[in-house]
């Protein structure tokens, strides 16, 4: 008929204006109806958020680790590579990877390797220069550890092997070191410096002044100036035997040259090393590269995605039904109004429209009100992983369009039980 | 004149259960003229409402054949109803049947939506129905907000939104108290003398009834007295 297109588009505003007048009759009604599509399209809209965050904050923690990096660490045997272990089971020093496969491993691969860089932490410490301090961690180095970790040299150098050799006494500090321990004199190279390592003073030749870069993820509170604690590198030689610690290591990390195959060669470096825990029965090797990392947090991503996926969908089924029954609930209440309706000369499209609409209002305001709970958490989410972030307007355009659609479709069996309402019985029903 | 409402030998059954009919109206004929104004009397039960279904095309005939103004009511579909009731008949029921959530404004505005009229049009005369009927002030009122008698000017400003040639009332009266009942009567008196409405008029009251031009009586489904006043 000519008069249906004119139909939808005056039914239409009038839908809409009769749709929130039953919302607003009725609120508690219609917000406990639109729970399950807050839910379902909150928590997508939340996931996807902090999903972004948690990917930028691993792949700005995998570029920390570098393109051409491979490390190498101890894990446990029959572990399944999800990318972050801890060793569990006591370890003794033939457990760890020694010197020896480290010098074997990097004659052999001399065509593939930059540098290896090995490095042991002894924890924190102060250094005192009059009545100025600086806090610092101690970390053994080997020459290798510069060029991996890209430790931008301001002056002075870095350790190198002769200082490993001779377990010389010499110490690679920051400029913010620098700065609170030498205000006045900041040319420092060749001065002695006391580092007071849990009430063990040691004395140590300052060689080389590195730019610090605060770490990329700042969780917490940062300190001030004063108080912020920098690395000191010492010749990792020198550290071991400060500490008497075991000659070995439970990690090193390969810098490899930039043209080679980096996925390939992790294999490699991960086969070599493992002939060495053939007959270890708890710990094996494992070698990981930023791609093999990447690809593991991306498998890690996409299986979250599908289970959000389905409590999604699950969610905005039972959301659904909850608005197929509260429309029937809503046309029984009304049969009468829908009599009245027919009785003033509404066709049975007129009444359906007018409840299709009441159903896709109520779903697409719940959509409206889980896209905004779904940012606000997303964004909180995103901002404790220190990468805050709105959703993006794609996946709120989808999320709100679905949402329309749950209305349409679970609205259509009521709309068309109240359009194909007898006049009479509708106005005689009590 | 010619004849606005024309039924022959009209029955209307209803099905009880499975197998159970039961014959409400058995046989009527009716001819109702243009400009006239009748009324229908009996007692409850005796089919009144059903009658006027019919007439206003709600309800369809078991058999028998209707006429309005001319056109032959069995062969019509649903929308084809919806049409002629929109444009052709204004209906004034006993209980108001205002929609609630909505305000006489846009109670009034309704037939006319069906209509297809514009938005500004609508609410123009809508307005004037309503100051027409004394509600002017009550325009944005719920019909919870007002009285009986006003929700029943509100109903009766609705049922003529379209300028329909007939109005049927079914006992209009039968929720009001005698002086509202009594401005209802005299607005139909208006729109019967001022606009040549064909009104028929169901009611228990005899005094009400007496004001009209011919009073039909029914009884159990058939027409047992004519009465030309
Ligand atoms: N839909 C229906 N189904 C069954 N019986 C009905 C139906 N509508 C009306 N009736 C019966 O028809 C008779 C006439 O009803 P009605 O026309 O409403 O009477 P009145 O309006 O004169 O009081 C009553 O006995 C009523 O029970
Ligand atoms: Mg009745």
């Amino acid at each position: 008929m000519i008069r249906i297109g004119s139909d939808i588009i005056i039914h239409l505003k009038e839908s809409i204006i009769i749709a929130f007048e039953g919302i607003a009759s009725n609120k508690m009604r219609a917000l406990l109806t639109m729970l399950g599509i807050i839910i379902g399209i909150g928590s997508v809209i939340a996931i996807v958020t902090v999903g972004r965050a948690l990917s930028d904050s691993v792949s700005s923690s995998m570029s920390k680790l570098g393109a051409t990096n491979i490390l190498v660490a101890l894990q446990n045997k029959n572990t399944v590579d999800t990318g972050v272990n801890f060793l569990s089971g006591s370890l003794v020093k033939s457990d760890l990877i020694s010197d020896e496969m480290v010098a074997e491993y990097t004659i052999r691969f001399q065509d593939s390797i930059e540098a290896v860089s090995l490095s042991n932490i002894s924890g924190a410490g102060q250094v005192r220069e009059g009545r100025n301090y600086a806090n610092i961690t101690f970390m053994g180095t080997n020459v290798g550890y510069e060029i991996a970790n890209n430790i931008r040299i301001l002056s002075g150098r870095f350790v190198r092997d002769n200082d490993l050799k001779t377990r010389q006494y010499v110490a690679v500090v920051s400029d913010k070191l620098v700065n609170n321990l030498f205000p006045d004199s900041p040319d420092c190279l060749g001065k002695e410096i006391k580092v007071d390592l849990s009430g063990d003073v040691q004395t140590f030749t300052i060689i080389g002044v590195y730019k610090y870069e605060p770490p990329m993820t700042a969780t917490g509170v940062s300190a001030s100036e004063r108080e912020l604690r920098t690395y000191m590198y010492v010749p990792i030689t020198t550290l071991n035997f400060i500490t008497s610690a075991d000659e070995g290591y439970l990690a090193i990390t390969v810098n490899t040259k930039s043209n080679i195959d980096i996925a390939a060669f992790s294999k490699r470096t991960q086969d070599f090393f493992n002939s060495y825990y053939e007959k270890n029965p708890k710990f094996e090797v494992s070698a990981i590269s930023m791609d093999s990392m990447l690809t593991i947090v991306n498998d890690v991503m996409g299986t979250l995605s599908i289970a959000v996926a389905i409590i999604a969908g699950i969610s905005l089924i039972v959301g659904g039904i909850g608005i197929m029954n509260i429309m029937l609930v809503s046309v029984t209440e009304r049969t009468r109004e829908i009599g009245m309706r027919k009785a003033l000369g509404a066709r049975n499209l007129s009444v359906q429209i007018q409840f299709i609409v009441e159903a896709v209002i109520v779903s697409s305001t719940g959509g409206l009100v889980g896209v905004l709970l779904g940012a606000a958490l997303g964004y909180v989410g995103s901002t404790l992983l220190g990468y805050p972030k709105f959703p993006e307007l794609g996946i709120v355009f989808i999320s709100f369009l679905f949402s329309m659609v749950i209305g349409v479709f679970f609205g259509f069996y009521p709309a068309n039980k109240a359009a194909t309402l007898e006049p009479v019985e509708a106005l005689r029903y009590e | 004149m010619d004849c606005k409402i024309d039924m022959q030998k009209i029955t209307k059954s209803f099905s009880m259960g499975k197998r159970k009919r039961i014959e409400v109206l058995h046989g009527i004929n009716l001819s109702v003229k243009s400009g006239e104004f009748i009324s229908i009397v009996g007692q409850s039960g005796s089919g009144k409402t059903t009658l006027m279904n019919i007439i206003g095309g709600l309800d369809c005939p078991t058999s028998g054949r209707y006429l309005l103004e001319g056109v032959d009511i069995g062969n019509l579909n649903g929308n084809q109803l919806s049409d002629i009731r929109n444009r052709k008949i204004g209906f004034v029921f006993q209980t108001f049947n205002l929609i609630p959530r909505s305000s006489a404004l846009r109670n009034v505005e309704l037939p006319m939506l069906y209509a297809g009229l514009g938005d500004a049009e609508r609410k123009e005369r809508a307005r004037e129905l309503l100051f027409m009927f004394g509600l002017g002030n009550r325009v944005n009122h719920l019909p919870n907000e007002l009285s009986g008698g006003q929700k029943q000017r509100v109903a009766i400003a609705r049922s003529i939104a379209n300028d329909p040639a007939i109005i049927l009332a079914d006992e209009p009266t039968g929720a009001l108290d005698t002086k509202t009942g009594r401005m209802v009567m005299d607005i139909f008196h208006k729109l019967h003398e001022k606009q040549n409405k064909t009104i028929v008029l169901i009611t228990h009251n005899e005094r009400l009834a007496d004001e009209t031009e011919r009073i039909l009586t029914i009884e159990d489904g058939y027409f047992i007295d004519e009465k030309i006043t």
